[in-house]
């Protein structure tokens, strides 16, 4: 059976590049367009893990990591935080929220799948 | 998504987002924004950064991480978007639309241009984003591949690595998984993992399992190097304690462990067994919903929620209209088929009727629903290349930007109409028109501030750039409250050309379509801006080619209005079909005013050449159709032909005589320019429905045969020197 992820970013360029490396590498992903629509997506997804932008109309990536973390639903997901930013406080902010790690973009699909395997333990 | 390659979204999306992005920056700009325009602006510029990375767009990166650097200062208040900032954030927007442009076309930046934007930014960055370091604060990050062998010295000795691994309790609370771990471990080599379960309370059915009561130690025979696998836990080096040594080749285990230790070996591809039976795996806990590390799920339930769940806005709030992306050329090959399939339905029509059948037939009326259809089809499918003006005119507030920045000039712009939709190639092709024409308004049009105060105007003037759709065409004004046009100056300027007689006697409206004869320039000196060796017979040719008119109407001190006039389509139109000397040709209706059949004593003749024709009190000249084609003169008299009235752009009638009408039907527009170069008269061709070929006729084109006789003469006198009719 194969990975199911949900993909939360804004940004159909990156959410496309998620969908085609990530499928082609036999994920089954779900993407939503903002944070407000991931979580609902997320409620009704059961995920196997949660990739999601930080800058995001409605909601951002912080409140898509408290929502879930603080929600009845698959609470220990990995969410893995997708970011320009590699700061340290950013990491430590999404850390703080419940991120299980991050992914910098740009990305290239070595980095993403490897880091999709340490959460999820996926040989996809 | 097939033939949408990645890129290509990128494109789209970056146009989305440069729209965006224009909006919200115009937005700042008149006040109207508030504190989520900013916000949407600095999404626009992070989101362009954070995709333009994917595709190694270093110098768009490296502009988008500078300005939303400044946006960011501005959303968080250190900055004030005031007099000072806001032109430098619009101009920035204009390069960043200029970069993904050239990225797009893989065309040359303009680094001049992006250096001093910079340099402007620059100057508003907080002191430590200036330092040069902070340049490499956002690199694209290109990550080795964790997997390959890597050859050192170390290699003869070294075998691998002991690891041991010792989670906290928070590393659970964030969603990893031991296991998960320990299986990307297993790609790098073999391994052999032995977990501890010592610190296990003996009291297990009550114990939290995140207490970090277990460790495993690790046996991993790798060739990879040490960093490759700390990598592995770059996530959860603050959430564990994890050491990494290296091992001998005989990978003989230092640490005894306790008499409960499992011991299990992960195979290469990581998807074994878990490391030990208490470790649930995803299989063993489907339908448990919190899969992932081993924990009591009682205990889960009974925790607190972590910080405050966040309510989603209600749907209605952010329900978006749904749209689907295609590509253009999809499109186009839908207008081609509909274009055959009109051609198709007249070429049915023209069997029924060879075939003989009436009127009242079932097939008739069958016909008849064919034709709403296909009519029904098209104008769906030309609604789906129709696009609202907005981001022409958005481009168009860049000109005046740029034109006043260069002139000193104060200068308004209004856009009105701006969802007016109109088919993309006007769209497009109005681009270089309407930027011509922008510049010369502000270049020509709009005084100096002291001239406007002198004259009691508002020292700032004023452009109005405006869409309407009006009877079947798009009609775009651009109106300014300058000067108006200096007529005396016009008629000089082209007197000393040799465009008209110095004699001639010219109406106002004349003297105005002096401005689009070709080599006419009205700027005492050639300008930087307007005057680029291009003058207004190339704003009035590039209309025209698009089936368009443009007109003027002015008034001294009060300003001028140049008013263009588009058909909403450039592929059918509805056409009169009319027979001139055995051919048939198409008039296209939208020209064409009236149709009158003449009475003997209503046409003159003005010398013995121009005929004109009696109307309503008033005198317009009369255009043989035949003759003004090249065809030999026939000797039907005037008055048992079909007069045809247009309005043209430089006379205000003309009546165009042709032998007869015999249809009035939709007609696909087939160019002939490709082929045949541009024919003064003919503007296309269509294929009728019995398979001929039909020139479609350019009303302007013809009456421009008669345009030169000053009709203000009428009918005082024959003609003038220069009203030599020219025949094709």
């Amino acid at each position: 059976m194969s990975i199911k992820v949900l993909a939360i970013d804004d940004s159909r360029t990156i959410r496309h590049l998620l969908s085609v490396t990530l499928g082609d590498a036999g994920f089954n992903v779900e993407t939503a367009d903002d944070g407000v629509l991931g979580v609902e997506a997320f409620q009704d997804a059961d995920a196997d893990v949660v990739i999601t932008d930080i800058n995001m109309p409605n909601m951002d990536g912080f409140g898509v990591i408290e929502s879930i973390r603080g929600g009845q639903v698959n609470n220990r997901v990995p969410i893995l935080v997708l970011t320009t930013e590699s700061g340290d406080d950013l990491k430590a902010r999404a850390r703080q929220a419940g991120a299980t790690g991050w992914i910098v973009k740009p990305f290239d699909d070595v980095s993403l799948i490897s880091a999709l395997k340490r959460v999820t333990g996926a040989a996809a | 998504m097939s033939g949408n390659s990645i890129r290509d979204i990128f494109f789209q999306e970056c146009e989305d987002l440069s729209d965006a992005l224009t909006d919200g920056l115009n937005e700042m700009a008149d006040g109207t924004g508030d504190s989520e325009t900013v916000n949407a602006v600095f999404r626009a510029v992070h989101s362009i950064k954070g995709s333009g990375g994917a595709f190694g767009l270093e110098d768009l990166v490296g502009f988008a991480h500078k300005f939303e650097t400044v946006l960011d200062a501005v959303r968080s208040h250190e900055l004030q978007a005031d007099d000072n900032l806001m032109p430098i954030l619009l101009r920035s927007g204009d390069v960043l639309i200029d970069l993904i442009e050239a990225a797009r076309m893989e065309t040359e930046i303009n680094q001049e241009a992006v250096d001093t934007t910079l340099a402007a930014l620059a100057e508003f960055l907080p002191d430590e984003d200036q330092e040069p370091e902070e340049e490499f604060s956002f690199q694209p990050m290109v990550l080795a591949i964790p997997d390959v062998a890597v050859s050192g010295a170390e290699e003869d000795t070294q075998a691998g690595f002991r690891i041991s691994f010792t989670p906290a309790r928070a590393f659970y609370e964030v969603g990893n998984d031991p296991l998960h771990l320990i299986a990307a471990l297993g790609d790098l080599g073999s391994l052999e993992v032995i977990a501890d379960l010592s610190q296990i309370p003996d009291d297990i059915d009550n114990s939290d399992w995140e207490n970090g009561y277990l460790s495993w130690d690790i046996k991993l025979e790798t060739p990879a190097t040490d960093e490759t696998v700390k990598a592995v836990f770059g996530f959860v080096e603050d959430l564990c304690t994890v050491s990494v040594h290296p091992m001998g080749t005989n990978g003989e285990v230092l640490r005894t462990t306790t008499p409960e230790a499992a011991v299990a070996a992960i195979p290469e591809n990581g998807a074994g067994e878990p490391p030990s039976p208490e470790a649930p795996s995803k299989q063993d806990s489907e339908g448990d919903k919190s899969s992932g590390p081993p924990e009591d799920p009682a205990k889960t339930a009974a925790k607190p929620a972590k910080g405050p769940v966040k309510s989603p806005p209600s749907a209605a709030a952010r329900e978006a209209k749904a749209t689907l992306r295609v590509d253009l050329e999809r499109v186009d090959r839908l207008i081609n088929a509909v274009g055959e399939l009109i051609i198709n339905q007249s070429v049915i029509a023209q069997r029924i009727e060879d075939a003989g059948l009436g009127k009242s037939d079932d097939i008739q009326v069958d016909l008849e629903d064919y034709k709403h259809l296909a009519r029904e089809i098209q104008e769906g499918v030309m609604a789906i290349r129709a696009q609202p003006v907005k981001p022409l005119f958005q481009r168009m507030a860049r000109i005046v930007r740029e034109v006043t920045a260069a002139t000193g000039k104060k200068v308004q712009f209004v856009t009105v109409g701006e969802g007016t939709e109109v088919d993309k190639t006007l769209v497009e092709r109005l681009s270089d028109p309407l930027t011509h024409m922008i510049r010369n308004a502000i270049d020509h049009g709009i005084e100096e501030s002291e001239t406007r105060v002198r004259a009691g105007k508002d020292p700032e003037g004023v452009i109005q750039l405006s869409a309407e759709h009006r009877s079947g065409n798009v009609l775009i004004e651009i109106m300014d409250d300058g000067a108006g046009l200096n007529r005396d100056r016009i008629k000089a300027i082209a007197v000393e050309k040799g465009i008209v007689a110095e004699d001639a006697d010219l109406s106002v409206t004349e003297i105005d379509q002096l401005l689009f004869a070709p080599g006419f320039s009205t700027a005492k000196e050639v300008t930087n801006l307007s005057g680029r060796g291009v003058g207004m017979d190339v704003v009035k040719t590039a209309i025209t080619s698009l089936g368009g008119r443009i007109g003027i109407s002015s008034s001294p001190g009060q300003g001028s209005t140049f008013s263009i006039t588009l058909p909403l389509t450039l592929a059918v139109m509805d056409g009169m079909v009319v027979t001139v000397a055995d051919q048939t040709m198409v008039i296209p209706i939208a020209s064409v005013s009236e149709t009158i059949r003449p009475r003997k004593e209503d046409i003159f003749m003005l010398g013995v050449e121009h005929p004109v024709l009696q109307i309503r009190g008033e005198y317009i000249p009369i255009v043989d159709l035949g003759t003004a084609l090249g065809h030999p003169a026939r000797d039907i008299p005037l008055e048992n032909r079909v007069f045809l009235l247009v309005r043209t752009e430089k006379i205000s009638q003309c009546a165009i005589a042709v032998d007869g009408i015999s249809d009035q039907r939709q007609v696909v527009i087939k160019s002939l320019e490709g082929d045949y170069g541009k024919i003064t008269g003919i503007s296309a061709a269509t294929i009728l429905g019995d398979g001929k070929i039909a020139l479609i006729v350019d009303p302007d084109g013809i009456a421009s045969a008669v345009s030169a006789a000053p009709m203000s003469q009428l009918p005082a006198q024959p003609s003038s020197p220069l009203t030599e009719p020219a025949h094709v």
